[in-house]
């Protein structure tokens, strides 16, 4: 291995390249004058629904590659939307829900576009979307009891589940399976069976979670792994000091978040690793007690709340016999148990401040993710995109929401960058919907 | 590419066609999201679900899947479909995998490309061993990082075998950008699952060598320290007792006095009862500035507070750290 002075290598000229671009950026912020520092940071409302409603209208031949993602452009679309605080035409809404309704599979689910396979991830895209939207027709368009059978029929005797009949087997797949579950009200031990034991599998030596078993740990798998866990109440099974250490690493110099170490800056990641560390704010006793047993019994007991105490419940209460149980009263006190974690978790106050640098962040969304005739990008010198514009705006909003201890209440002024008018609609970080969308959809289908 | 789509034929006026009635999309009056489709696309998808919804699975359907997915690699359902009648002609697999490389040029970064690759390798069994790490070491040498084409090599390797460079195929990528996290990530998937290695006990001592020596070459790459870490997974005692940890960390420090890995390593090593002798303690005290005027009551709240102050970035981290440090590190 050569040293330091040889020749720069990829990662290292990539690297640098966009250090320079982002660096140019904050020179030139920094040399203006205070109000042209506001203007800059100011968010381009207009320009933003602007763009995401001529979507939610029109989009181009060049959008053929998304064909089989409708569901997704939708919820993209709208969760911006709302984000920015504001709501479409009511016809826009109806075409919405009628849309969606023709991508839902007769026998459960929804698939890309009317009439293909019913996928998981275009599913949970459509159930936020519908969430999103709001109201009865929305939330009753969503055939629950179909759903069920669809989810159980992607379920893999392994615990994992497949996006598809005959599909992949991910992390993905087992997030956006248990997130639906869990805003419809149908999660339970059948659905949950050896989901742990997966996501466990997949956290890697880095202490992020990958894809797969084996795979590299990656930021937009680490959020789906710990919200999964946290939806099945089994984050105490993870190492989250180090799943901690390793995603407080990914914020650069360039003050956004890379998906993995020595990889570029991505705007989408604001919302991935962002919501990690508001995942994590919430998390405060689990973690304590881990820190604890470092604590108590020096590193052996350390080993075992991590590896043990995994074993007792795979081997209790999630127990091999789901099958038996399912006639048993304990089905239907672990079915109620798991229908009120989405609701308790964002209840508990946030004993931890982000982990994070949330200003600096801020900062990289702003100048960096925003393009100024609407929508957001990865890094500059890239295209917009839905996905960047609703995974920037995402983490925007958990960035200014980090210090808030009740996740009802207002930020305070300095934590917001830019102007006041910045202020963005709170998440629910375990779905990524607005936070009172999701309040109505669980009380809605809690009553049903 | 361009000229083919020039002097392409409508299904509408293809003689082998003339039979099947297309079916178009059922959007809605006022569909959201409406994608302007080109001609070309809205009729061969027109016939994509003529022959899917009658389950069509003939040579001609076959080739059909071929145009739609040229057109949108990212249509499980067309990919999907495709695998059933691969099935049901009893097709030749072999020049699936040709078909798949030709695809994967245009963009490789798609899970349906990846998929569907698996699934044929699986059926090839052994006889793809060879293909597939050929396949994937071709994607590799483009994009040394690229996330799909490192799982299809794992999950290649644990299938299908062929585990025996593997280690020196790891080698190779790092020696040529020793900053791949990806390469660092196989190299801890080899030594810990190949069946030829002996796992990771075996492995250890000449892989905290070779590690060591990386950091030392490059001490900001974040890469190897997280590897060295994870040489000692599940082994904490050993991880305290070997030599060689605390002594990378103050190695690298005595030269690069503000190296936030080496500075992390020691704050673990504290927090998870490392015994300091005089020597550590020293180049702990000698990394604490002038400007911190109240000393820190112990050596890991010292490292703490000078991560708080070379790493500012993490400052809410490092501080979180401080509060929370373990009883044992207090002590020492």
């Amino acid at each position: 291995m050569d040293p330091i002075s040889s020749i720069p290598t990829v990662t290292q000229r990539e690297q640098w390249t966009v250090e320079e671009m982002v660096s140019e950026i904050y020179q030139l912020f920094s040399s203006v004058p205070h109000h042209a520092q506001t203007i800059m940071l100011e968010l381009r409302r207009d320009q933003h629904i602007e763009f995401l409603t001529r979507g939610l209208r029109q989009l181009g031949p060049s959008f053929r590659v998304l064909d089989a993602n409708r569901p997704w452009l939708c919820y993209w679309i709208l969760h911006s939307i709302a984000l920015l605080g504001e709501s479409i035409f009511s016809d826009l809404e109806n075409n919405s829900i009628d849309f969606l309704n023709r991508c839902q599979d007769p026998d459960g689910g929804y698939g890309g576009g009317p009439g293909q396979l019913p996928h998981l991830a275009t599913t949970y895209a459509a159930v936020n979307a519908l969430m999103t939207l709001g109201g009865q027709k929305a939330l009753s368009s969503i055939n629950r009891d179909k759903m069920r059978t669809f989810l159980l029929r992607m379920k893999d005797p392994s615990g994992g589940f497949r996006m598809h009949d005959g599909g992949e087997m991910d992390v993905r797949a087992c997030y956006t399976a248990i997130s639906v579950a869990s805003v419809l009200n149908i999660l339970d031990p059948e659905l949950v069976e050896n989901v742990g034991n997966y996501i466990l599998s997949c956290q890697t030596y880095e202490g992020g979670i990958a894809g797969e078993p084996g795979s590299e740990a990656h930021g937009g798998y680490t959020f789906c792994g710990l919200a999964t866990m946290i939806l099945i109440n089994e984050s105490q099974r993870l190492d989250l000091r180090s799943l901690i250490d390793w995603v407080a690493f990914r914020q650069g110099v360039e003050c956004g978040f890379q998906g993995r170490a020595n990889k570029l800056v991505d705007g989408c990641y604001s919302f991935w690793q962002g919501a990690v560390f508001a995942l994590i704010q919430r998390l405060n006793s689990i973690i304590v007690e881990q820190l604890r047993a470092l604590d108590v019994g020096g590193s052996l007991s350390w080993r075992s709340i991590c590896t043990g105490a995994a074993s007792n419940l795979s081997e209790g209460e999630c127990g091999s016999d789901v099958k038996s149980y399912q006639t048993d009263e304990r089905f239907h006190a672990k079915q109620k148990e798991f229908s009120d974690i989405g609701l308790n978790f964002i209840k508990i106050p946030a004993e931890l401040g982000p982990l994070f640098h949330s200003v600096a962040l801020q900062q990289y969304i702003l100048l960096c993710s925003q393009v100024q005739d609407g929508g957001f990008r990865d890094k500059p010198g890239k295209h917009r995109d839905y996905y960047h514009t609703c995974y920037c705006l995402s983490g925007l909003a958990v960035c200014q929401y980090s210090w808030c201890k009740d996740a009802d209440s207002p930020p305070l002024p300095k934590a917001v960058l830019g102007p006041h008018s910045n202020l963005l609609e709170p998440i629910h970080p375990l779905f990524n919907v607005v936070l009172h969308r999701y309040y109505e959809a669980h009380n809605f289908f809690m009553g049903s | 590419m361009d000229s083919d789509e020039d002097e392409r034929i409508p299904f509408s006026q293809r003689a082998e066609w003339s039979d099947v009635k297309p079916v178009s999309q059922d959007d809605g009056p006022n569909p959201v999201v409406p994608i302007a489709y080109t001609d070309d696309f809205r009729e061969t998808m027109d016939y994509f679900r003529a022959v899917y919804q009658s389950d069509e699975r003939t040579h001609r359907s076959l080739a059909l899947t071929e145009e739609a997915i040229d057109m949108n690699a990212g249509n499980y359902t067309v990919w999907h479909f495709r695998r059933l009648i691969l099935e049901t002609l009893n097709a030749d697999l072999h020049n699936e995998l040709d078909f798949i490389e030709r695809i994967a040029k245009s963009n490789s970064k798609n899970y349906q490309i990846w998929h569907h690759r698996r699934w044929v390798a699986e059926k090839l069994g052994t006889k793809a061993t060879e293909l597939e790490l050929d396949f994937t070491r071709k994607v590799l040498s483009l994009d040394a990082k690229h996330y799909h084409a490192w799982s299809h090599r794992q999950w290649s390797l644990q299938v299908l075998g062929g585990w025996e460079e593997e280690l020196d195929y790891c080698g190779k990528l790092i020696e040529e950008d020793i900053f791949n996290n990806s390469a660092w990530n196989q190299r801890y998937f080899v030594i810990t699952r190949s069946p030829l290695l002996g796992g990771l006990q075996a492995m250890r001592e000449s892989e905290v060598r070779y590690t060591v020596e990386a950091i030392l070459a490059n001490p900001d790459n974040e890469s190897p320290w997280r590897y060295l870490r994870g040489l000692y997974k599940g082994d904490t005692s050993l991880l305290l007792s070997d030599p060689q940890v605390v002594s990378v960390c103050l190695k690298v420090l005595s030269t690069s006095m503000n190296c936030v890995f080496a500075l992390s390593l020691l704050l673990d090593l504290l927090c998870l009862g490392f015994q300091p002798d005089q020597e550590f303690k020293s180049v702990v005290e000698s990394l604490r500035t002038s400007d911190s005027a109240t000393p820190d009551s112990n050596l890991a709240k010292t490292v703490c507070s000078v991560l708080e102050r070379v790493d500012s970035l993490r400052s809410n981290y490092w501080a979180w750290r401080k509060n929370n440090l373990p009883s044992p590190a207090v002590q020492s």
